[in-house]
C-alpha cells in the first residue's frame, strides 16, 4: 500500500493553501469551473457569491468531503491529497459547516472529543477534555459549559461549540460556511472578536457570507464566484457594496426601493392577549396583542429567542395557546390544524426551512406540490396528474427564478437560498390571505434577497396582510408600515415606519419601553 | 393441586430460577442488537442467525463432543453473517428491513436443511454442566436463584454492565452513539461511519450466535427446525422496550423470561386448561407487546436507526 499522504506530512502551520484548477460536476450541474483560490497564515479570505455559486463545493472539497474531478491543493508549496475530512483534520484544517455538525444527544465535551485519541484510551477523558474547553472559552472569549447537552443550546452556543471543537484540534486553517446566517448581531460581534485573535495568533481563515457589510468588516481579501466560475479576486481596501454586488450578481442592485401607498383593508389577522409556552415549559408569549390589515406588513424586530419562534409557531398552528384568541378574517383559528389553517387562506414561511418548510429527500415537483397535491387538477381523486404537476412546476420554477437542473432534483442538493426561493414560490402562489414569513431571508443571496423582498411586497399590493419577523433591522426598515419589537415575549412597543430611529428601535429591543407622553405633550 | 401449591416457596424459587434462564438468549441477542441499533443499524435477521448458531453448535458437540469448540462454530457463524449483512446493509445501502428478513428466512431454511441433511431425527446431548458458584451458591433463596447456572448464562448477565461501560465510557462508545445520531457530524470528524457499523453489526450478529447456542447447547440441549420459535424478533423488540440501554434491555429481557416460567410453572402444575394451553403460551409475547406499546416512547430512538449514509456525493 502507498502510504496515505496526509500522514507521511509532518504537520506544520499553513503558511499558504492554494487550490488551483479546481472542477467539480454533479448530475446536470457544473458546480466548480476551474477555480483558483489561495489563503495565507493571519489573513481573512472571503468567499462570495450568490446562492448556488459553488462556495460550499469548494470547500467541502478542501475538507475531504467531495473529490475535485480536476485541479491540485497545494500547501506550503507541496501537492496534497484530501481523500477524506481525517486528511484535512490531519493537515490542520478545520471546518464549520453550513449545517451544524453537532450530535444533539450528546455533551458539548463528548462533541469537542469525538473521533479524538484519548489520554486514558480506550477509556474517555471528559474530564481533561472540559479542562481544555475551558482554558480556551477562556483565551478566545467562547462561553461554553462542556457539560450541557447540545439540544439544550440556542444557536449562538452551538456555533462556539463548532469553534471550540475545531481550536481543540489545533487547526491552522479554518473554514467558516456562513457561520453568521444564524447569529443575531451581538454574536457576530463576539464571533468576529474571535476571529481576529485568530488571525493575530497566525491561523488561516477562510469566510463566507451574504452579508457585505460583515464581508467588508471582516475580510483582507474577497473572491467571488458566479455560476461556478472565478469573476476576481479584489483587496477589501478596494472593494465597496456596489462593487461586490455588480461583481456577484453581474448587474447592479437596488438596495432599497420605495414602498408604494397601497388602499389598507380591513383586519385580517388579529391577536388578542396570546399567551404560550416554549419547549422548555418557560413563559414563551404573554399577552400578545396585535392586529395587521389587508395590504400591511407588520415587522417584529427583537433579538432572536425572545418569542419571535414561538409567536410565528402559535399562529401557524404548530404550538398550543395557553390563552387568547386568533381572527383570521374574523374567524378564530386557534387550535385550528395546519391544514384548515392553509385552507382558509394562511401561508407559513418558517425559520428552520430544512427541518419545518420542506422534504429534503423529496423531488422539487413533490416539495413545490406539497399543498396543492390533492386538488384538482394536480389529482383527480386518488390519483395525480403528473402532467398537471409537472406544468405547474415550470411555471413556479420559472417565475420564481429557483436555480435546479431538473424537477426531478432531490431537494437536498439545491443550494440553500434555492431551496428558500422554492419554500417562497410554494406559499405565495396560492395569493394567501395571510403571510406569516419568518427569516425569509435567512442564508439567501443579495440577488434573491432582493427578489423575495419584491414579492413580498407584490403580496401586499395584492392585500395580503403580512406578519415578517426578522432578526436583520435592515429588512424590517426596507418592508414594514408597522414595526413591533419584541423583548422576553411581550410587544415592547409599536412603531410607525419612519417613526422611530434605528436607535430608538434598537433600545426598544433591549427592553426599553418607549414613552409616548413625552412625545404627546 | 391448587393455585396456593404455586406460591410455595420452593415453586416461586423455580420459577426465578428458570426465569433467569430463559432470559438468557435474550440477553445475548439483545444486547447484541443493542450496539447494533445504536449504530444505526437495524438488523433483523437476529433470529436466522440465532438458528443458524443453534444448529452450527449443537452439531460440534454432537460430533466432537468439545462445548468449547462448539461455542467457537457459534461465534464463528455469528460473524460470517454478521459481515454478510453489514455488507448488504451498509456498503450497498440496501433498506434494512428488507435485508434482515432475507437473513432471517437464510438462517431458517438453512438451519433446517442442515439438521434434515446431517441429523434427521433428534438427538440430546450433553449440554454445559451446571456451575454453582463456591459459597455464594449457599445463600438461600438467592443462591439457587443467582448463582446455580451455567456458565452461558452468567455470561450473559455480565454482558449487561460490560456493554453498558462500552457505550458509555469509552471512545469506541461516544463514536457509536455519535454515528448512529448524526452520521454526517461523525464523519466531518474523521470517524469512519462505514467501520464503525460493520463493527457493531459484526459484534451483534456474534451474539446473536452465541444465543443460538445458549438455546441448543446450555438450555434445551437439542435442535430442531425453528427451535429459537421467533426469540430472535422477540430481542428486537426488547431494544426498543430497554430504549437502547443495557440495562433496559436487562429488565425487558428479565420481565420475559419471567413470565416464561411462570407460565411454565402453571403448566406443569396442571393449573393451566389443556384448552388454553396454546394461548398461555403466547403470553409472553403478548404481555411484552403490550408493555412496549405502554413504555416506549421513541425520543431515545437512535435519530439515524434505518438509514444508509453516504457522502451526499
Ligand atoms: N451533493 C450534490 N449533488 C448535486 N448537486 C449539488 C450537490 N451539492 C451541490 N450541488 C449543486 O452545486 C451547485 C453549487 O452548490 P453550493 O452548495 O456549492 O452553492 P453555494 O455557493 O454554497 O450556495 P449557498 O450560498 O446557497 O450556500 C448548486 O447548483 C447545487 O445545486
Ligand atoms: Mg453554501
Amino acid at each position: 500500500m502507498s502510504p496515505n499522504p496526509a500522514d507521511t506530512l509532518p504537520r506544520k502551520s499553513i503558511e499558504h493553501l492554494e487550490m488551483r484548477g479546481i472542477v467539480k460536476r454533479f448530475p446536470g450541474v457544473l458546480a466548480n469551473n476551474h477555480v483558483n483560490f489561495d489563503v495565507r497564515s493571519g489573513e481573512v479570505h472571503t468567499l462570495l457569491g450568490e446562492n448556488g455559486a459553488g462556495k460550499s463545493t469548494l470547500m467541502k472539497i478542501l475538507y475531504g468531503l467531495y473529490q475535485q474531478d480536476q485541479g491540485d491543493i497545494l500547501i506550503n508549496g507541496e501537492r496534497v491529497s484530501i481523500q477524506s475530512p481525517s486528511d484535512a483534520i490531519k493537515l490542520g484544517i478545520g471546518m464549520i459547516h453550513q449545517h451544524f455538525m453537532l450530535v444533539p444527544t450528546l455533551t458539548v465535551a463528548e462533541n469537542v472529543a469525538l473521533g479524538l485519541r484519548s489520554s486514558r484510551e480506550p477509556l474517555m477523558d471528559l474530564e481533561r477534555v472540559s479542562a481544555r474547553i475551558h482554558e480556551l472559552s477562556e483565551i478566545y472569549g467562547l462561553r461554553v459549559n462542556p457539560d450541557a447537552y447540545v439540544w439544550q443550546l440556542a444557536v449562538g452556543e452551538q456555533q462556539r461549540v463548532e469553534i471550540i471543537k475545531t481550536l481543540y484540534r489545533d487547526v491552522s486553517l479554518l473554514i467558516l460556511d456562513e457561520p453568521t446566517a444564524v447569529l443575531t448581531p451581538q454574536e457576530v460581534d463576539q464571533l468576529f472578536g474571535t476571529l481576529r485573535q485568530m488571525t493575530a495568533d497566525g491561523h488561516s481563515l477562510i469566510f463566507i457570507s451574504h452579508k457585505l457589510h460583515e464581508v467588508l468588516a471582516i475580510s483582507d481579501r474577497i473572491t467571488v464566484l458566479r455560476d461556478g466560475s472565478l469573476v476576481g479576486s479584489i483587496p477589501t481596501g478596494e472593494a465597496t457594496r456596489e462593487n461586490l454586488a455588480q461583481m456577484m450578481v453581474g448587474r447592479e442592485v437596488v438596495y432599497s426601493r420605495p414602498i408604494q401607498a397601497v388602499e389598507v383593508g380591513e383586519p385580517r389577522l388579529v391577536l388578542r392577549d396570546v399567551s404560550a409556552i416554549s419547549d422548555r415549559e418557560t413563559k414563551a408569549l404573554s399577552n400578545i396583542n396585535l392586529e395587521i390589515r389587508g395590504g400591511q406588513i407588520l415587522g417584529i424586530a427583537g433579538v432572536s429567542g425572545n418569542g419571535q419562534r414561538e409567536l410565528a409557531q402559535v399562529i401557524s398552528g404548530l404550538r398550543p395557546l395557553t390563552s387568547g384568541s386568533i381572527l383570521l378574517d374574523d374567524q378564530n383559528i386557534a387550535g385550528w390544524g395546519v391544514k384548515s389553517l392553509r385552507d382558509a387562506g394562511l401561508a407559513f414561511i418558517p425559520e428552520e426551512r430544512m427541518r419545518d418548510g420542506a422534504i429534503k429527500d423529496f423531488t422539487v415537483a413533490e416539495n413545490l406540490i406539497l399543498q396543492e397535491h390533492d386538488v384538482e387538477p394536480y389529482s383527480h381523486g386518488i390519483f395525480l396528474d403528473f402532467r398537471a404537476i409537472a406544468e405547474r412546476c415550470q411555471e413556479l420554477i420559472a417565475s420564481f427564478n429557483i436555480k435546479t437542473p431538473s424537477q426531478e432534483t432531490t431537494l437536498k442538493s439545491l443550494s440553500g437560498g434555492n431551496i428558500q426561493k422554492l419554500i417562497m414560490a410554494r406559499e405565495l402562489a396560492r395569493n394567501p390571505n395571510v403571510l406569516v414569513a419568518s427569516q425569509p431571508t435567512r442564508g439567501v443571496d443579495i440577488g434573491a434577497t432582493e427578489y423575495i423582498h419584491q414579492r413580498i411586497l407584490e403580496q401586499r399590493q395584492l392585500g395580503t396582510a403580512t406578519l415578517l419577523i426578522s432578526e436583520d433591522l435592515d429588512e424590517i426598515l426596507a418592508l414594514s408600515d408597522e414595526i413591533a419589537v419584541m423583548y422576553e415575549g411581550e410587544i415592547v412597543g409599536i412603531v410607525r415606519r419612519g417613526d422611530a430611529t434605528v436607535e430608538e428601535l434598537g433600545l426598544m429591543m433591549a427592553g426599553v419601553r418607549p414613552q409616548p407622553q413625552a412625545e404627546s405633550a | 393441586m391448587g393455585l396456593s401449591d404455586l406460591f410455595s416457596a420452593s415453586v416461586l424459587i423455580g420459577i426465578a430460577t428458570s426465569g433467569i434462564r430463559l432470559a438468557t438468549s435474550y440477553l445475548y441477542a439483545a444486547i447484541g442488537e443493542t450496539f447494533s441499533q445504536r449504530s444505526g443499524v437495524l438488523n433483523l435477521g437476529v433470529d436466522g442467525i440465532m438458528l443458524l448458531g443453534a444448529f452450527g453448535s449443537y452439531y460440534v458437540v454432537l460430533t466432537t463432543g468439545s462445548q468449547g469448540l462448539a461455542l467457537a462454530a457459534a461465534l464463528l457463524i455469528g460473524m460470517i453473517l454478521g459481515l454478510f449483512m453489514a455488507f448488504v446493509s451498509v456498503t450497498l445501502k440496501a433498506e434494512q428491513g428488507i435485508s434482515g428478513i432475507g437473513l432471517y428466512l437464510f438462517g431458517f431454511g438453512m438451519s433446517d436443511l442442515l439438521y434434515q441433511k446431517l441429523v434427521g431425527t433428534p438427538r440430546p446431548i450433553a449440554g454445559f454442566p451446571k456451575l454453582p458458584i463456591p459459597l455464594l451458591s449457599d445463600i438461600p433463596v438467592i443462591g439457587p436463584i443467582l448463582f446455580q447456572h451455567n456458565l452461558l448464562t452468567y455470561g450473559a448477565f455480565l454482558l449487561v454492565p460490560v456493554a453498558a461501560f462500552i457505550l458509555n465510557k469509552t471512545t469506541l462508545g461516544l463514536q457509536i452513539r455519535a454515528v448512529g445520531q448524526n452520521p454526517e457530524a461523525a464523519d466531518s470528524l474523521g470517524i469512519s461511519v462505514t467501520r464503525i457499523r460493520y463493527m457493531t453489526v459484526i459484534a451483534g450478529s456474534t451474539l446473536a450466535g452465541i444465543a443460538g447456542a445458549s438455546l441448543s447447547i446450555a438450555l434445551l440441549n437439542i435442535f430442531q427446525q425453528n427451535l429459537t420459535n421467533g426469540q430472535g424478533f422477540i430481542a428486537v423488540a426488547l431494544v426498543y422496550f430497554g430504549a437502547w440501554r443495557p440495562t433496559g434491555v436487562l429488565a425487558g429481557a428479565l420481565l420475559y423470561g419471567l413470565i416464561a416460567a411462570l407460565v411454565l410453572a402453571g403448566n406443569t402444575l396442571g393449573l393451566i386448561p389443556r384448552s388454553v394451553s396454546d394461548i398461555a403460551a403466547m403470553m409472553p409475547a403478548i404481555i411484552t407487546i403490550l408493555a412496549l406499546v405502554v413504555t416506549v416512547s421513541r425520543v431515545r430512538e437512535p435519530a439515524a436507526l434505518t438509514k444508509p449514509y453516504g457522502r451526499g456525493e
